[in-house]
């Protein structure tokens, strides 16, 4: 019998299926809060999976001639991972013990792999290694990691609450994007194991070395279908649900700007990612079928001209891995954006301002980001006509983002500000993403991506956005509504701790990456630029870096502790709605059951309708007459 | 709970839910297969030379094959509208009819295949070939997916009828909208792989 | 067509087999025309036209796109528009190089 408490998610799924059993309420739910659960979990571990691959890169970068201390960087999730085992075994609580079980796992994966001396040769790192490592670092921290928890998790859980639906529109084929997703990870993972270890050709696959590279590539390529396939049948479902689900009251230009940005990233995963598949299977059919889509004639190899049939263009894979990937990095931001419009809304007591700029912005940042793709390939000889073309799109394209910023900015003015743990991060999301969003500009003008281009500038670029930018804006969701989907609040004073040592150390990571990519050291290089006399005079910010990298692990474990911890210890809520918010998911039972809600919501109002001058309190939810 | 607008319509949008999936989904259909025709395209105006389709492929089998697939799209229509009518028994036929187009379809394609495999002619021979048999072998893959979701409809899904006729004639139309654009893609392919 | 009634759907069923008999004669012309072994050009054109009209015959028709809702539309003009950037595009990039 289904005798948990509100806490864990189980709740979510157990009320109306009482005699469902273990395996259909949590393993293979059709409710889209349990799923949402089920892909959250999911991404934060390939979240620390990814962050650990970094870790141990980042000793390589910053001690290239020294050997690794793998003990050191077993023992974090070792403890975490014995604790949670410790904890569960305890108080018989099986999420816990499993994630115990999975960190004890990564710990064994990490140790397993710096004791081995063909790896690591006298503890340090082969080339070839830590060229797969940062393949699969990139691949694991998009693909598995931020994507699955800003739109599986935070879209699956949030969105059909905010449209008051019971569900999404096809609860069937969510739980089979989630299986899918899952399985894209197994077969991922798997690759570190196959001979020749895994994808080494970085996280965008260029052919030719991608083309001849080893076994992991093509287990790359199938792992990418199974994430192409969970991303299609997931944006399917998420554009019909908020098209045809929404409640009686609830217009288009009513709905959470969370909602709006869910809508636009689920049209960015539609129709993008599909060049993708279709350069995989052409990648596929050149690894496994001998084909030459990406391989040009007459190329030589280790002095040996290759026995193929040739004339094929490298550039073709470039084209159509960058027409995806470019709109996948405004999958990545927009969700985000979603998450901090609602933190800030709700924190400032006060209305969004500029909510209409904000819808159309967010459009035609979606359609504009399917015709900028060629900035990402600005070195390969393209004529003046092309590179004005995409140069213009460029910075046009960074209008938009402007437009959302400075919105979000501007709500914060004459705002009734709560210093809460979610808000804090919101607000830091702000001028991060604004340094990330700025930097972004000499790589979209070709003069200056010339000196720019594929350079550790890219790649602190890049991470501005997406770390102290979208990750801390899914931190403030976790911190806000975890109070929804468990009844108990997170502890601030942990979440403080987090927030302040996370902003700092991220700083510390990427900041130096912009002096250093300007003084055009390179990126992908296994010894951090010791070999080029240009790096010389920068080197000395490897060891900051990854002194900063490692404490940002450390400051990752009052966050691990808090969400555990919280679910059973933390402060329980008072009312359904314990930060006075105005959208629909606030307005159901804790957690809401199976259907969502009590009653067939109707909207009256729109979504930030806080300190309205006549209401009797300082919200009035939409669902009010 | 029920799901709103799985069988009726929803009033503002004027469709129900899987109408409006499957059109997406579609969508998304255009552009896998239209990366595919711009990688196409890309590398035959990029080569030395490029063969005439109809000088190594078998252009008189092909056109029979395009009139198969053709006519299967009329009977998947035709079965949707003997549902609409009310006539299970014909839309029994017509579906059956189509199943059998599909498997006409690719038992022609599997001797074109053959035919080039015993000539020792796989897609590492050239790009001519290599876009030949991708291209075709994927359209190939969605026949059988197609012929696997009507053999559902036409077997034991049909059991639907009995109780949610409504319900069951959405889903063979959503099905119908599948093959159609099953049928269109190789409207394109023919052309440009034999003809050109 | 949701509620059509009997006879709606009967003239329905007239208008498929016309199309399907239109898409019979429009296959036969394309075969017909390749053979006339037009310049590459000319018979790109022709080629894409007629399978252009046949397309536009199966999703009108069989698709019932020509009677559809906004939305769908709204959805196919842009997956369109993208297609068409995606195809010309890197053309343009391979026909404008530095050298």
């Amino acid at each position: 019998m289904q005798h948990v408490a509100a806490a864990t998610p189980a709740a979510a799924g157990a009320h109306h299926e009482e005699h469902a059993g273990f395996w259909r309420t949590y393993v293979f739910s059709l409710d889209h809060k349990v799923i949402g659960i089920q892909y959250m979990m999911t991404a934060l571990l390939f979240l620390f999976l990814g962050f650990t691959l970094m870790m141990l890169m980042r000793w390589q970068i910053a001690y290239p001639t020294r050997g690794i201390p793998g003990e050191w960087f077993a023992l974090l999730p070792a403890v975490i991972g014995l604790a949670a085992v410790a904890v569960g075994a305890y108080s018989k609580r099986r999420l816990t013990l499993l994630v115990g079980l999975l960190f004890g796992g990564i710990a064994w994966l990490v140790w397993w792999m710096v004791s081995d001396e063909t790896l690591f040769p006298e503890g340090i790192m082969l080339p070839e290694l830590y060229n797969s490592f940062g393949a699969m670092h990139g691949t694991i921290m998009i693909f598995l990691g931020v994507v699955p928890l800003a739109v599986g998790g935070f879209g699956n859980y949030v969105v059909p609450l905010q449209v008051g639906a019971p569900d999404m529109a096809f609860p069937k084929l969510n739980m089979m994007s989630y299986w899918s997703y899952f399985a894209g990870g197994v077969v991922m993972l798997t690759s570190f194991f196959v001979p020749g270890g895994a994808a080494n050709s970085g996280w965008t696959s260029y052919p030719p070395l991608a083309d001849i590279a080893t076994t992991g590539q093509t287990v790359w390529l199938f792992g990418m279908v199974f994430l192409i396939t969970s991303s299609l049948l997931g944006s399917v479902n998420f554009i019909v649900t908020i098209v045809q689900l929404r409640a009686k009251g609830l217009t288009f230009m009513r709905l959470p700007f969370f909602v709006w940005a869910q809508f636009v990233t689920s049209f960015l995963l539609l129709l993008a990612f599909p060049p993708l598949e279709g350069a995989a299977i052409l990648q596929l059919m050149d690894r496994l079928a001998g084909t030459s889509f990406f391989l040009p004639s007459g190329l030589v190899i280790s002095g040996q001209v290759l026995d193929v049939a040739g004339g094929g263009s490298p550039l073709l894979w470039q084209h159509l891995f960058w027409f995806l990937a470019h709109p996948e990095v405004y999958v990545l931001i927009l969700p985000a954006m979603g998450i901090v419009a609602e933190i800030i809304a709700n924190n400032t007591r006060k209305p969004l301002w500029g909510y209409r700029s904000l819808v159309y912005a967010s459009i035609f940042l979606g359609f504009m980001s399917f015709i900028v793709w060629a900035h990402h390939m600005f070195m390969t000889g393209m004529g003046t006509v092309i590179s004005t073309f995409f140069q213009t799109t460029t910075m046009i394209i960074s209008i938009p983002s402007v437009i959302i910023l400075s919105a979000l900015i501007i709500s914060l003015w004459g705002g009734s500000i709560r210093y809460t743990v979610p808000m804090l991060f919101a607000i830091a999301f702000l001028p991060m993403f604004g340094i990330g969003g700025l930097t972004g500009l000499p790589l979209g003008l070709a003069p200056t991506d010339i000196h720019l281009h594929d350079t550790y500038y890219v790649i602190g670029h890049f991470h501005y956005v997406v770390a102290p930018g979208t990750i801390f804006a899914l931190f403030a969701g976790i911190y806000y509504w975890y109070p929804k989907v468990t009844g108990r609040m997170m502890s601030e004073a942990l979440g403080k701790v987090h927030f302040w040592g996370s902003l700092i150390c991220m700083n510390g990571i990427f900041f130096p990456m912009l002096i250093q990519g300007l003084a055009g050291v390179s990126r992908r290089l296994y010894d951090g630029g010791t070999q080029y006399a240009h790096a010389q005079n920068v080197l000395q910010w490897n060891e900051v870096m990854s002194i900063s990298a490692w404490a940002l692990a450390l400051f990752q474990i009052p966050f691990i502790l808090n969400f555990f911890w919280s679910m059973k210890k933390g402060k329980q809520v008072e009312s359904d709605n314990p930060w006075g918010a105005t959208t629909l998911e606030w307005q159901t039972p804790t957690p809401p059951p199976h259907g969502n809600f009590t009653s067939i919501p109707e909207v009256y109002r729109g979504p930030y309708e806080y300190s309205a001058p006549d209401a009797a309190k300082d919200y009035t939810p939409q669902n009010v007459p | 709970m029920q799901i709103p607008y799985t069988v009726t319509t929803r009033p503002d949008t004027g469709l129900h839910n899987a109408k409006l999936g499957i059109w997406l989904f579609l969508a998304s259909e255009v552009m896998l297969f239209g990366s595919l025709f711009s990688a196409y395209i890309l590398l035959r105006v990029a080569a030395v030379e490029w063969p005439h389709g109809s000088q190594l492929l078998n252009v008189p089998l092909a056109f029979i094959n395009t009139v198969i697939l053709i006519a299967s799209s009329v009977t998947m229509v035709l079965s949707w509208a003997s549902l609409k009518m009310k006539d299970f028994a014909k839309y029994r036929r017509y579906m059956g009819l189509t199943i059998l187009c599909g498997f006409g379809f690719l038992i022609i394609k599997a001797f074109e295949y053959g035919a080039k495999f015993s000539h020792g002619i796989f897609p590492a021979e050239d790009l001519f070939y290599a876009t030949y048999f991708t291209l075709t072998g994927l359209h190939g893959l969605h026949v059988i997916g197609g012929i696997i979701v009507n053999a559902y409809f036409w077997g034991p899904g049909s059991r639907l009828w009995n109780t949610e006729p409504e319900r069951f004639t959405n889903r063979v139309e959503v099905a119908g909208l599948y093959w159609h654009f099953v049928d269109l893609v190789w409207i394109f392919l023919f052309p440009t792989l034999y003809l050109l | 067509m949701e509620h059509a009634s009997q006879d709606e759907i009967r003239r329905h069923v007239r208008t498929y087999i016309l199309v399907f008999v239109a898409l019979l004669g429009l296959t036969v012309v394309t075969v017909a025309v390749s053979y006339l072994h037009l310049s590459i050009v000319p018979a790109v054109i022709v080629a894409l036209f007629i399978a252009s009209v046949k397309g536009g015959l199966v999703a009108s028709y069989f698709m019932h796109l020509i009677s559809e809702k906004k939305l769908v539309y709204v959805t196919l003009v842009l997956t369109v528009v993208f297609f068409i950037a995606l195809i010309s595009l890197p053309l343009l990039g391979y026909h404008d190089t530095i050298d």
